[in-house]
């Protein structure tokens, strides 16, 4: 589907070749976790509490106000981002793109109804919906990432509707039908595979925004709860020791600052690729 | 035109509906009995009957749709757990703290995020064009929860440039009360003329704004270099340079009105993006609008008081999304409504 040439031809611009080499690394970090973290994330030691990040401590960003090691912190925050990435946008595209597909191929009154369902999804500024999912539900990781599915399904239902009413009239599906090979067939083998590269483009753009919204429902104290190493409730968490410890608010901002970057350059640039290409 | 606006109004409707349906369904979802919530832990059992009898709360859902809709209709949003207040007037007091906070941010981003785009465009491919890309890839990444602290260490800890939290100092506000007319601080510390209570506004307003300005300035840059460059390849460009027009003007007459209609468009989503990222940055300066008011509902389970945000910030979002297509139509005449 993507060609290598196209892909070399991306990764000569500076921009896209840190934005991969960022996510590639934050990868590793991730799967390694256990290796690579010096300390165990949960470890309490009050008695070093807000030591300054330097190499001599053998703590590299510091620790926080129960004396835990930032750096192993960090590290391990890593795994719940990227997971709960890949998790809401998954499950999103999933259930949007089905939604979708059956909306668009079939049309009528169910086509209707879906467009109906996801335009009042979509009417709601995707935060306070977000907000008020969590409140519903209350708060905790498990039920922030139902909220991000319930909130991001509805632009993947729309995205693959159009793309199958645009595949839908194309001479070959019409073939197909003619042939008489059964509507899911054509679904999953004329349709969906047509659909697929507009539908990536969107998942990586969207993966940095579904870790900046994870993130800050819990800064808010609605998502992750203590004693998780979560990226956004460790930046809250060193919020009320900024005037003598910069250090435990600041390095896991940088972390979320950096995946979401990283994913930004690499969809962008994805999307311009896929759309020259079609 | 007219019969335009009025089915784009009316349109709204079965939309605004869906939303109150929504989140009356999701209401319905606490998994905590909401005569417990409004009472407290320790209520009699005897109590707590009696307030579901009162509420109507053992009534079937959709006969508690429609009295919950009746009310809405009525601006009735129910009373606020916590502040046990009616959530329309705590609205009502939160929001124009909101309203000074994000009309200050956009008159930061816009700007800026316009010039940006357009001298990017301009000069494609230089430092500037690289510089603005970079910008606007940073300004959508970088989380606006952590810039705000960011910002607090160095403007607060360690350069006292940031005076503290809220939205005027206490002292000052004490030594130059001013009447409050409109509810933006701004406006009505210079209608009372209290010059000192301005600059004190002023300097508590800044920083959050600041920060909430940045991803609007990302997306307002991005938006407008991109137009900007499509319409300097178009056929009436080349003939305004062919004709010998000066660059200054054939850029100012010719291109930057026809590159505006596409910002225009990002500007409802721009309107919700700082509606979102208020929440975020009052909660760190302690900003007494809706977006503390939001998250005190949120974290307080404060389900009639979220909703009554929500509600409110969709209808916000829709209208400037009806004004943003509506001016667009205006803005440009190819533009055909139906």
């Amino acid at each position: 589907m993507v060609r290598s040439r196209a892909l070399r031809r991306l990764l000569r611009d500076p921009l896209v070749f840190i934005g991969s080499f960022v996510l590639i690394a934050w990868l590793i970090v991730a799967l390694l976790a256990p290796v690579i973290a010096p300390y165990d994330p949960l470890k309490l030691d009050i008695r070093n509490k807000f030591i300054p990040p330097s190499f001599s401590s053998g703590h590299l960003m510091g620790t926080d106000n129960l004396g835990r090691d930032v750096f192993s912190r960090v590290i391990y925050g890593s795994r719940i981002s990227l997971m709960m990435g890949f998790l809401v946008v998954t499950v999103s595209t999933v259930v949007g793109v089905i939604v979708g597909v059956i909306g668009g191929f079939f049309g009528g009154a169910i086509d209707d109804i879906i467009m109906r369902i996801a335009e009042i999804f979509m009417g709601i500024p995707t935060f306070f919906l977000l907000m008020v999912v969590v409140v519903a539900l209350g708060p905790g990781i498990m039920n922030a990432l139902i909220a991000m599915i319930f909130v991001w399904w509805p632009p993947y239902a729309r995205l693959a509707r159009g793309q199958v009413l645009g595949v839908k009239s194309l001479a070959y599906v019409e073939a197909a039908r003619a042939l008489g090979i059964p509507t899911w067939r054509i679904l999953t083998h004329h349709v969906l595979r047509n659909i697929f590269s507009p539908i990536v483009a969107q998942m990586t753009m969207d993966l940095g925004y579904v870790i900046l919204a994870a993130t800050s429902l819990s800064f808010l104290g609605l998502g992750a709860q203590r004693p998780t190493p979560e990226w956004g409730l460790m930046v809250s968490s060193g919020r009320d020791y900024i005037e003598y410890a910069w250090w435990v608010s600041t390095f896991p901002g940088l972390a979320i600052a950096s995946v979401v970057l990283g994913f930004n350059l690499f969809g962008d640039a994805l999307g311009q690729m896929l759309n020259r290409e079609g | 035109m007219m019969k335009y606006v009025i089915r784009r109004v009316l349109l709204l409707i079965p939309t605004l509906l869906g939303v109150t349906v929504l989140t009356f369904v999701l209401g319905h979802l606490i998994p905590a009995d909401p005569a417990r919530l409004a009472l407290g832990i320790a209520a009699p059992e005897t109590q707590v009957i009696r307030y579901r009898e009162e509420h109507g709360l053992n009534d079937p859902v959709h006969i508690q749709y429609f009295r919950y809709m009746g009310r809405l209709f009525h601006g009735d949003f129910g009373v606020s757990l916590t502040s046990r207040r009616p959530v329309a007037d705590d609205i009502r007091d939160y929001w124009p703290a909101t309203v000074e906070l994000v009309l200050v941010a956009f008159a930061i981003a816009f700007p800026i995020g316009i010039t940006l785009g357009i001298w990017a465009a301009i000069k494609r491919n230089t430092v500037i064009d690289h510089v603005s890309r970079v910008i606007s890839i940073l300004g959508v990444s970088v989380p606006v929860f952590w810039l705000a602290i960011v910002f607090l260490i160095l403007f607060y800890v360690r350069i006292p440039l940031y005076p503290g939290i809220g939205r005027i100092t206490p002292s000052v506000a004490l030594e130059f009360p001013f009447a409050h007319r409109t509810g933006l601080y701004l406006i009505d510390t210079l209608l009372a003329g209290r010059w000192s209570a301005f600059a004190s506004v002023f300097s508590h307003l800044f920083l959050p704004a600041i920060c909430l300005a940045l991803s609007p300035i990302a997306r307002l840059t991005r938006i407008t270099r991109a137009s900007v460059l499509s319409v300097l390849g178009d056929d009436y460009v080349r003939v305004a340079r062919a004709k010998g027009l000066r660059e200054r003007v054939v850029i100012g007459k010719h291109v930057l009105r026809n590159a505006m209609t596409p910002v225009l468009t990002i500007s409802g989503l721009i309107v919700g993006y700082a509606l979102a990222g208020s929440v975020l940055v009052e909660t760190i300066f302690s900003w007494p609008g809706l977006g503390t008011y939001a998250f005190k509902a949120a974290t307080g389970s404060d389900f009639p008081a979220i909703m009554g945000v929500a509600i409110l910030t969709t209808a916000v979002f829709m209208i400037v999304n009806l004004l943003t297509d509506l001016s667009y139509a205006f803005a440009d005449p190819r533009v055909v409504l139906d």
